[in-house]
Protein backbone atom coordinates (compact mmCIF):
# COMPACT_ATOMS: atom_id res chain seq x y z
CA UNK A 1 0.00 0.00 0.00
CA UNK A 2 1.72 2.85 -0.98
CA UNK A 3 1.08 6.35 0.60
CA UNK A 4 0.11 8.78 -2.03
CA UNK A 5 -1.94 6.61 -4.56
CA UNK A 6 -4.25 4.17 -2.15
CA UNK A 7 -7.88 6.21 -3.53
CA UNK A 8 -9.49 5.01 0.05
CA UNK A 9 -6.69 6.73 1.81
CA UNK A 10 -7.35 9.54 -0.21
CA UNK A 11 -10.36 9.70 0.24
CA UNK A 12 -10.02 9.43 4.18
CA UNK A 13 -7.15 12.03 4.13
CA UNK A 14 -9.88 14.85 2.75
CA UNK A 15 -12.65 14.31 4.96
CA UNK A 16 -9.64 14.40 7.63
CA UNK A 17 -8.82 17.51 6.10
CA UNK A 18 -12.07 19.02 5.63
CA UNK A 19 -13.32 18.39 9.50
CA UNK A 20 -9.38 20.12 10.46
CA UNK A 21 -10.94 23.52 8.49
CA UNK A 22 -14.50 23.43 9.54
CA UNK A 23 -13.23 23.25 13.13
CA UNK A 24 -10.51 25.70 12.96
CA UNK A 25 -13.06 28.57 11.27
CA UNK A 26 -15.26 27.59 14.42
CA UNK A 27 -12.57 28.04 17.01
CA UNK A 28 -11.38 30.97 15.17
CA UNK A 29 -14.49 33.47 15.39
CA UNK A 30 -14.49 31.97 19.47
CA UNK A 31 -10.80 33.48 19.89
CA UNK A 32 -12.24 36.76 18.49
CA UNK A 33 -14.84 36.82 21.60
CA UNK A 34 -11.14 35.67 23.35
CA UNK A 35 -9.28 39.03 22.33
CA UNK A 36 -12.34 41.29 22.91
CA UNK A 37 -13.41 40.02 26.25
CA UNK A 38 -9.53 40.18 27.44
CA UNK A 39 -8.91 43.51 26.36
CA UNK A 40 -12.10 44.43 29.01
CA UNK A 41 -10.72 42.95 31.54
CA UNK A 42 -7.89 44.87 31.38
CA UNK A 43 -5.27 42.66 29.49
CA UNK A 44 -3.01 44.50 27.15
CA UNK A 45 -2.61 43.50 23.35
CA UNK A 46 0.55 41.63 23.98
CA UNK A 47 -0.26 39.83 27.12
CA UNK A 48 -3.58 38.56 25.40
CA UNK A 49 -1.40 37.36 22.59
CA UNK A 50 1.01 36.05 24.45
CA UNK A 51 -1.81 33.47 25.97
CA UNK A 52 -3.12 32.45 22.61
CA UNK A 53 0.00 31.55 21.16
CA UNK A 54 1.82 29.85 24.54
CA UNK A 55 -0.72 28.63 26.44
CA UNK A 56 -3.20 28.24 23.83
CA UNK A 57 -5.97 26.12 25.61
CA UNK A 58 -9.36 28.30 25.60
CA UNK A 59 -10.47 27.19 28.69
CA UNK A 60 -7.32 27.78 30.52
CA UNK A 61 -6.84 31.68 29.07
CA UNK A 62 -10.41 32.59 29.97
CA UNK A 63 -9.33 31.06 33.30
CA UNK A 64 -6.76 33.21 33.45
CA UNK A 65 -8.75 36.44 31.71
CA UNK A 66 -11.70 36.06 34.19
CA UNK A 67 -9.88 35.94 37.59
CA UNK A 68 -7.79 39.30 36.56
CA UNK A 69 -10.68 40.73 35.06
CA UNK A 70 -12.39 40.35 38.49
CA UNK A 71 -9.29 42.26 40.00
CA UNK A 72 -8.23 38.95 41.05
CA UNK A 73 -4.11 37.84 41.69
CA UNK A 74 -2.35 37.16 38.68
CA UNK A 75 -0.82 34.16 40.24
CA UNK A 76 -4.15 32.61 41.59
CA UNK A 77 -5.54 33.26 37.85
CA UNK A 78 -2.35 31.41 36.51
CA UNK A 79 -3.18 28.24 38.86
CA UNK A 80 -6.85 28.24 37.67
CA UNK A 81 -5.84 28.39 34.21
CA UNK A 82 -3.13 25.40 35.02
CA UNK A 83 -5.68 23.17 36.85
CA UNK A 84 -8.17 23.91 33.78
CA UNK A 85 -5.57 22.65 31.76
CA UNK A 86 -4.91 19.62 33.75
CA UNK A 87 -6.70 17.70 30.95
CA UNK A 88 -4.46 18.45 28.24
CA UNK A 89 -2.22 16.19 30.33
CA UNK A 90 -4.52 13.25 29.79
CA UNK A 91 -4.95 14.06 26.37
CA UNK A 92 -1.35 13.67 25.75
CA UNK A 93 -0.82 10.39 26.90
CA UNK A 94 -3.85 9.08 24.34
CA UNK A 95 -1.82 10.60 22.04
CA UNK A 96 1.74 9.35 22.48
CA UNK A 97 1.17 5.98 21.33
CA UNK A 98 -0.83 7.44 18.77
CA UNK A 99 1.28 9.66 17.38
CA UNK A 100 4.85 7.78 17.59
CA UNK A 101 6.32 11.30 19.30
CA UNK A 102 10.20 10.75 19.55
CA UNK A 103 12.84 13.45 20.21
CA UNK A 104 12.47 17.69 19.09
CA UNK A 105 8.83 16.92 17.68
CA UNK A 106 7.56 15.93 21.03
CA UNK A 107 8.44 19.31 22.22
CA UNK A 108 6.75 20.94 19.19
CA UNK A 109 3.96 18.60 19.32
CA UNK A 110 3.01 19.22 22.97
CA UNK A 111 1.98 22.65 22.30
CA UNK A 112 -0.71 21.42 19.76
CA UNK A 113 -2.55 19.47 22.17
CA UNK A 114 -5.51 20.97 22.81
CA UNK A 115 -9.87 19.57 22.94
CA UNK A 116 -9.95 19.90 19.28
CA UNK A 117 -6.65 18.22 17.75
CA UNK A 118 -7.25 15.35 20.43
CA UNK A 119 -11.23 15.01 19.98
CA UNK A 120 -10.21 14.87 15.92
CA UNK A 121 -7.63 12.24 15.84
CA UNK A 122 -8.18 9.68 18.68
CA UNK A 123 -11.98 8.99 17.00
CA UNK A 124 -9.77 7.87 13.31
CA UNK A 125 -9.81 4.37 12.41
CA UNK A 126 -5.87 4.04 11.38
CA UNK A 127 -2.93 5.69 13.25
CA UNK A 128 -2.34 7.54 10.02
CA UNK A 129 -5.58 9.06 9.82
CA UNK A 130 -4.97 9.93 13.56
CA UNK A 131 -1.68 11.88 13.10
CA UNK A 132 -3.59 13.94 10.15
CA UNK A 133 -6.03 14.99 12.37
CA UNK A 134 -4.35 15.91 14.97
CA UNK A 135 -1.87 18.14 13.28
CA UNK A 136 -4.06 19.06 10.52
CA UNK A 137 -6.72 20.27 13.55
CA UNK A 138 -3.83 20.97 15.59
CA UNK A 139 -2.24 23.82 13.17
CA UNK A 140 -5.35 25.16 11.55
CA UNK A 141 -6.78 25.75 15.25
CA UNK A 142 -3.78 27.45 16.12
CA UNK A 143 -3.40 30.17 12.89
CA UNK A 144 -7.28 31.23 13.28
CA UNK A 145 -6.92 31.15 17.06
CA UNK A 146 -4.45 33.38 17.03
CA UNK A 147 -5.89 35.25 13.73
CA UNK A 148 -8.79 35.59 15.52
CA UNK A 149 -7.61 36.82 18.92
CA UNK A 150 -5.92 39.40 17.42
CA UNK A 151 -8.78 40.48 15.47
CA UNK A 152 -10.96 40.63 18.43
CA UNK A 153 -8.74 42.45 20.26
CA UNK A 154 -8.25 44.96 17.74
CA UNK A 155 -12.53 45.08 17.19
CA UNK A 156 -12.67 45.50 20.84
CA UNK A 157 -9.96 48.45 21.36
CA UNK A 158 -12.64 50.53 18.75
CA UNK A 159 -15.45 50.09 21.93
CA UNK A 160 -15.65 52.70 24.29
CA UNK A 161 -17.27 50.86 27.83
CA UNK A 162 -16.87 47.32 27.64
CA UNK A 163 -19.54 47.42 30.75
CA UNK A 164 -22.21 49.96 28.42
CA UNK A 165 -21.83 46.80 25.75
CA UNK A 166 -22.63 44.21 28.13
CA UNK A 167 -19.30 42.59 27.56
CA UNK A 168 -19.01 42.01 31.70
CA UNK A 169 -21.47 38.89 31.47
CA UNK A 170 -19.82 37.91 28.31
CA UNK A 171 -17.09 35.78 29.89
CA UNK A 172 -19.20 34.24 32.03
CA UNK A 173 -21.70 33.19 29.21
CA UNK A 174 -18.30 31.76 27.61
CA UNK A 175 -17.82 29.37 30.99
CA UNK A 176 -21.60 28.58 30.42
CA UNK A 177 -20.84 27.28 27.15
CA UNK A 178 -17.89 25.58 27.65
CA UNK A 179 -19.08 23.91 31.07
CA UNK A 180 -22.39 22.68 29.14
CA UNK A 181 -21.11 20.23 27.35
CA UNK A 182 -19.79 18.39 30.20
CA UNK A 183 -22.97 18.38 32.29
CA UNK A 184 -24.23 14.97 31.14
CA UNK A 185 -26.08 13.41 34.35
CA UNK A 186 -26.91 14.04 37.92
CA UNK A 187 -24.02 14.24 39.40
CA UNK A 188 -22.39 16.49 37.37
CA UNK A 189 -25.15 18.95 37.94
CA UNK A 190 -24.50 18.26 41.61
CA UNK A 191 -20.83 18.95 41.33
CA UNK A 192 -20.89 21.90 38.82
CA UNK A 193 -24.03 23.71 41.38
CA UNK A 194 -21.34 22.61 44.68
CA UNK A 195 -18.39 24.42 43.49
CA UNK A 196 -20.71 27.44 42.28
CA UNK A 197 -21.70 27.71 46.08
CA UNK A 198 -18.84 27.16 47.32
CA UNK A 199 -17.23 29.86 45.49
CA UNK A 200 -19.78 32.19 45.73
CA UNK A 201 -20.15 31.75 49.57
CA UNK A 202 -16.08 32.11 49.49
CA UNK A 203 -16.59 35.96 47.67
CA UNK A 204 -17.14 37.65 50.71
CA UNK A 205 -14.30 36.03 52.91
CA UNK A 206 -10.98 35.61 50.78
CA UNK A 207 -9.28 37.41 48.26
CA UNK A 208 -10.48 37.72 44.70
CA UNK A 209 -9.56 35.02 42.53
CA UNK A 210 -9.71 32.72 45.51
CA UNK A 211 -13.00 31.25 45.27
CA UNK A 212 -12.79 29.61 42.19
CA UNK A 213 -9.70 27.75 43.44
CA UNK A 214 -11.31 26.94 46.64
CA UNK A 215 -14.05 25.68 44.36
CA UNK A 216 -11.53 23.47 43.00
CA UNK A 217 -11.36 21.61 46.13
CA UNK A 218 -14.89 20.25 45.42
CA UNK A 219 -13.82 18.53 42.37
CA UNK A 220 -10.77 16.79 44.46
CA UNK A 221 -13.14 15.84 46.97
CA UNK A 222 -15.98 13.92 44.85
CA UNK A 223 -12.83 12.22 42.86
CA UNK A 224 -12.11 10.84 46.20
CA UNK A 225 -15.62 9.79 46.90
CA UNK A 226 -15.85 6.36 45.18
CA UNK A 227 -12.59 4.92 46.79
CA UNK A 228 -13.86 5.33 50.27
CA UNK A 229 -16.71 3.31 49.00
CA UNK A 230 -14.56 0.75 47.65
CA UNK A 231 -15.05 -1.46 44.47
CA UNK A 232 -18.48 -2.14 42.95
CA UNK A 233 -20.76 -0.86 40.06
CA UNK A 234 -19.71 2.04 38.31
CA UNK A 235 -22.12 4.78 39.67
CA UNK A 236 -22.12 8.45 40.41
CA UNK A 237 -18.72 9.93 39.51
CA UNK A 238 -17.35 6.75 38.08
CA UNK A 239 -20.36 7.73 35.50
CA UNK A 240 -19.56 11.29 35.22
CA UNK A 241 -16.12 10.84 34.72
CA UNK A 242 -17.02 8.08 31.57
CA UNK A 243 -18.81 10.39 29.83
CA UNK A 244 -16.90 12.98 30.02
CA UNK A 245 -14.14 11.32 29.47
CA UNK A 246 -14.72 7.74 27.72
CA UNK A 247 -12.10 5.45 27.45
CA UNK A 248 -10.62 4.46 24.30
CA UNK A 249 -11.03 0.89 24.37
CA UNK A 250 -7.21 0.25 24.21
CA UNK A 251 -7.85 1.11 20.17
CA UNK A 252 -4.72 2.10 18.46
CA UNK B 1 4.38 43.75 35.54
CA UNK B 2 3.37 41.17 37.87
CA UNK B 3 0.27 40.54 35.52
CA UNK B 4 2.62 39.64 33.02
CA UNK B 5 4.47 37.11 35.97
CA UNK B 6 0.78 35.68 36.29
CA UNK B 7 0.90 35.02 32.28
CA UNK B 8 4.01 33.63 31.68
CA UNK B 9 3.72 30.97 35.07
CA UNK B 10 0.62 30.16 33.13
CA UNK B 11 1.80 29.57 29.68
CA UNK B 12 4.49 27.81 31.59
CA UNK B 13 2.31 25.74 33.52
CA UNK B 14 -0.35 24.57 30.65
CA UNK B 15 2.57 23.94 28.57
CA UNK B 16 4.32 21.56 30.76
CA UNK B 17 1.24 19.49 31.55
CA UNK B 18 0.88 19.21 27.72
CA UNK B 19 4.56 18.00 27.51
CA UNK B 20 4.07 15.67 30.30
CA UNK B 21 1.51 14.09 28.88
CA UNK B 22 3.61 12.92 25.74
CA UNK B 23 6.40 12.17 28.33
CA UNK B 24 5.36 10.64 31.26
CA UNK B 25 4.98 6.79 31.72
CA UNK B 26 1.57 5.94 31.23
CA UNK B 27 1.13 4.40 34.43
CA UNK B 28 1.79 7.26 36.56
CA UNK B 29 -1.24 9.29 34.85
CA UNK B 30 -3.13 6.68 34.33
CA UNK B 31 -3.91 6.17 37.84
CA UNK B 32 -8.14 6.07 37.86
CA UNK B 33 -7.86 8.78 40.93
CA UNK B 34 -6.07 10.96 38.91
CA UNK B 35 -8.07 10.45 36.01
CA UNK B 36 -11.30 10.95 38.23
CA UNK B 37 -10.06 14.13 39.07
CA UNK B 38 -8.50 15.81 36.43
CA UNK B 39 -11.77 15.47 34.16
CA UNK B 40 -13.95 16.47 37.47
CA UNK B 41 -11.80 19.91 37.77
CA UNK B 42 -12.82 21.83 34.38
CA UNK B 43 -16.58 21.05 35.80
CA UNK B 44 -16.40 22.75 39.19
CA UNK B 45 -13.80 25.53 38.20
CA UNK B 46 -16.32 26.44 34.99
CA UNK B 47 -19.47 26.37 37.39
CA UNK B 48 -17.25 28.64 39.99
CA UNK B 49 -16.24 31.01 37.55
CA UNK B 50 -19.78 31.17 35.88
CA UNK B 51 -20.71 31.79 39.47
CA UNK B 52 -18.40 34.20 40.74
CA UNK B 53 -18.15 36.27 37.32
CA UNK B 54 -22.00 36.77 37.41
CA UNK B 55 -22.81 37.54 41.14
CA UNK B 56 -20.12 39.28 42.80
CA UNK B 57 -18.12 42.21 42.08
CA UNK B 58 -14.50 42.47 44.05
CA UNK B 59 -15.13 41.12 47.68
CA UNK B 60 -19.16 41.60 47.13
CA UNK B 61 -21.96 39.36 46.40
CA UNK B 62 -23.97 41.87 44.00
CA UNK B 63 -27.37 41.07 41.88
CA UNK B 64 -26.94 43.01 38.22
CA UNK B 65 -27.55 43.34 34.63
CA UNK B 66 -25.25 40.46 34.64
CA UNK B 67 -27.63 37.66 36.03
CA UNK B 68 -30.07 39.01 33.15
CA UNK B 69 -27.57 37.70 30.71
CA UNK B 70 -26.50 34.78 32.05
CA UNK B 71 -30.13 33.44 32.22
CA UNK B 72 -30.64 34.06 28.78
CA UNK B 73 -27.00 32.62 27.70
CA UNK B 74 -28.45 29.24 29.51
CA UNK B 75 -31.19 29.00 27.71
CA UNK B 76 -29.47 29.47 24.10
CA UNK B 77 -26.96 27.48 25.28
CA UNK B 78 -29.90 24.65 26.21
CA UNK B 79 -31.26 25.28 22.53
CA UNK B 80 -27.36 24.64 21.08
CA UNK B 81 -26.67 27.49 19.90
CA UNK B 82 -23.52 27.89 18.69
CA UNK B 83 -20.76 29.91 20.89
CA UNK B 84 -20.53 33.04 19.61
CA UNK B 85 -24.76 33.64 19.26
CA UNK B 86 -24.48 32.81 23.09
CA UNK B 87 -21.68 34.94 24.08
CA UNK B 88 -23.45 37.58 22.17
CA UNK B 89 -26.74 37.69 23.50
CA UNK B 90 -25.68 37.46 26.75
CA UNK B 91 -23.95 41.02 26.32
CA UNK B 92 -26.27 42.24 24.15
CA UNK B 93 -29.43 41.13 27.20
CA UNK B 94 -26.80 42.52 29.76
CA UNK B 95 -26.36 45.88 27.76
CA UNK B 96 -30.60 46.43 27.26
CA UNK B 97 -31.20 45.79 31.25
CA UNK B 98 -28.58 48.42 32.30
CA UNK B 99 -29.86 50.49 29.18
CA UNK B 100 -33.52 50.00 31.11
CA UNK B 101 -32.26 50.14 34.60
CA UNK B 102 -29.20 52.34 34.92
CA UNK B 103 -26.62 51.55 37.91
CA UNK B 104 -27.48 47.52 37.38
Amino acid sequence: MSAGTDPAWRLTRSAVLRDAVGVSIATGAYGISFGAISLAGGLDVWQIMALSLLMFTGGSQFGLVGVVAGGGAPLAGAATAIMLGARNALYGLRLAELLALRGWRRFAAAQLIIDESTAMSIGRDSPRAARWGFYSTGLGVFALWNLGTLIGVVGAAWLADPRALGLDAAAPAAFLALLAPRLRGREAWAIALAAALVALVAVPFVPVGFPVLIAALVGIVAGFLPGRTGPGPATGVDEVVEQIDPPTDGRP
Amino acid sequence: MTLWIGVLVGCLGCYLLKLAGVSVPESVLQRPRVHRISALLPIVLLAALVAVQTFSTGSGLVLDARAAGLAVAGVAVWRRAPFLVVVGLAALTTALVRLALPGS
